[in-house]
């Protein structure tokens, strides 16, 4: 069964997972709007930085981030200036690692609700005098709905099932930065195949409900791949 | 500052630029008139805030919406304009009443001049107010666009082709409530359409536009009554008559409409006495003659004046344009007929109006 060790792991990839959700969602709710809406000439460009944790392994992330991280590294230094020391092998860190990880999860699911959406509703409500943050909150925010159930539950989804960015530059520390995947990797090296099966099982257990929930609220083709 | 709206607009769009200098009068139903791509619609935008302008002058009965010259842009959610898109775009996610609310909750309580009730009225819509836009028909969620520009109250009403998108039935069913609308509003209306049909029935001033440019504008008779405008060559070419309920004849069924320069019999209408009723005549429906034509079965003759002669579309005929006593008139007679009769301007002849057609 679980042990105390086994459940501070859940507890806090749980957390890390939340924290992250709730940074991103404010991060990639207007980096998704700009991408949806620019005519500018650097849309391409932030466009495929977005992407990038898709197609990059994590441990060059991980590794650029321990690097950027550490005292000579420039996060290092400007976190250092601010007397909050270094962020590597903190949880801190890991919530920094996990949203960049977890960026295009949430981004690209809002950038096509947004680019779905159209000008012409804005333009509808900008005619029934709504101000441009008053078309965001009560045009935008509504329709885009689906979407940012979709970003939640993708972010959130994907930082839990986070492993190489965080053994980069997280490590192992019990209850600090000891997530369910290392924990499951540390049980394994240990040869503890039973206590592995259980937070493997879990995981699966977890992600296809997640995954089923997504699917089942929308029965059309999802507009997220 | 008088009444009127004084509109400057240069904006280049790839191949053409608009370049439209007008001057609209404050109340009554203008059309912009032509064909797709003639920068109706563009003009429209810009008089909304949605498409900006780079050199532009915009005032709306004595208030300055937008002066590129003194770098005034009035972004669109503070002019007060309705605006009724091509597509009804009533919001998916309210229901028809959350719909109408929209803009209305957005003015001053002070500044609502239309409610909610009198709006669904007007529109006859209130046995929608429930329901969520995608159970409506095409004709129903237009009306409650309509509804729902009026409610804000608007200074200026602006419609792009509203029924562009809807069948004849659709259209049919739209229209009645247009032209209350054109009765019972004291705003202009600005409206854009390529169907000389809407046109004629709602409009009291025409603005003609051809590649982003204004040919003519002024009073839909005397524009429909010019002989220079291609409209004259259409198919259906003909003028409108602004005429009001004389009489009823009820023995033969018939009702006499009068307008400056004499009456026509028409079939018995509904309308009352005094009521006034817009009709057309077809270039193609009126013939002339040289003296009054008794034992005829034509009944509607009126004693006109010839102003102008000038070539039709087919080589075989001319137009003439005639005076009836005030009221423009246009015939399309055939070459032959008009050297045989020696059709002349300033001679006085008769005009036989074949069919008239109801404008309600």
């Amino acid at each position: 069964m679980l042990d105390a060790t086994d459940l501070g792991a859940i507890r806090l990839t749980l957390e890390l997972a939340a924290v992250s959700t709730a940074i991103l969602l404010v991060i990639g709710t207007p980096l998704a709007w700009w991408l949806a809406t620019t005519r500018s000439r650097w849309k391409a460009v932030l466009g495929a930085l977005v992407a990038l944790p898709l197609v990059l392994p994590p441990t060059v992330l991980g590794f650029y981030l321990l690097v950027a991280m550490g005292p000579q590294g420039p996060i290092g230094r400007l976190t250092g200036a601010l007397g909050l020391g270094t962020l590597a092998f903190s949880f801190a860190g890991l919530v920094v690692g996990s949203v960049i990880y977890s960026l295009p999860f949430v981004v690209q699911p809002l950038r096509q609700a947004f680019e779905a959406i159209g000008r012409r509703p804005l333009e509808v409500a900008a005619t029934l005098r709504a101000g441009p943050w008053d078309r965001f909150v009560s045009v935008v925010l509504p329709l885009a709905r689906p979407g940012f159930l979709t970003a939640t539950v993708l972010g959130f989804a994907h930082t839990v099932g986070e492993f190489g960015v965080v053994l980069m530059i997280g490590g192992n520390i019990p209850d600090r930065t000891r997530v369910v995947s290392v924990q499951i990797y540390d049980h394994v090296e240990a040869l503890e195949y039973a206590r592995a099966h259980w937070l493997a099982g879990g995981m699966v257990a977890f992600s296809f409900l997640v995954l089923l929930l997504l699917y089942s609220g929308r029965r059309s083709r999802p507009d997220w791949t | 500052m008088g009444e009127g709206i004084e509109a400057r607009f240069r904006l280049p769009l790839g191949d053409f630029a608009l370049e439209v200098a007008l001057e609209l009068p404050g109340r009554g139903v203008s059309a912009l008139f032509g064909h797709s791509g003639s920068g109706k619609t563009t003009l429209l935008r810009c008089i909304a805030g949605l498409e900006r302008a780079p050199q532009a002058r915009l005032v709306v009965n004595g208030e300055c919406w937008q002066d590129s010259a003194r770098g005034i842009f009035l972004p669109t959610h503070r002019r007060e304009i309705g605006y009724v898109f091509q597509e009804a775009s009533l919001f998916p996610h309210l229901s028809v009443r959350r719909n109408l609310e929209f803009g209305e909750r957005r003015i001053a309580v002070a500044a609502r001049r239309v409610s909610l009730p009198q709006a669904c009225a007007l529109l006859g819509i209130e046995h929608l107010l429930e329901r969520m836009p995608d159970g409506l028909s095409g004709g129903e969620r237009q009306r409650v666009a309509i509804a729902r520009a009026l409610l804000t109250s608007p200074r200026l009403l602006l419609m792009d082709e509203p029924m562009a998108a809807l069948d004849a039935a659709r259209k049919a069913e739209i229209l009645p409530y247009l032209e209350r609308l054109h009765d019972e509003l004291e705003i202009p209306l600005l409206y854009v359409s390529h169907s000389i049909e809407e046109v004629v029935r709602l409009a009291d001033h025409l603005v003609l536009l051809a590649d982003g440019r204004v040919m003519a504008h002024g009073e839909l008779r005397a524009m429909l009554a010019r002989l220079d405008l291609p409209i004259a060559f259409a198919e259906d070419a003909g003028v409108v008559v602004d005429a009001v309920v004389a009489g009823h004849d009820e023995a033969y069924h018939l009702t006499r409409l009068a307008f400056p320069g004499g009456e026509v019999v028409v079939t018995r209408q509904p309308a009352e006495a005094g009521r006034r009723l817009r009709f057309r005549i077809h270039a193609r429906d009126v013939s002339l003659a040289d003296h009054r034509v008794e034992g005829s079965s034509i009944v509607n003759l009126l004693p006109v004046t010839i102003t102008e002669i000038v070539g039709a579309d087919s080589p075989a005929h001319v137009l003439v344009g005639m005076d009836a006593g005030g009221t423009p008139l246009v015939a399309r007679i055939t070459r032959r007929s008009c050297d045989q009769l020696v059709v002349r301007p300033g001679r006085r002849m008769w005009a036989q109006i074949k069919s008239v057609a109801l404008l309600g």
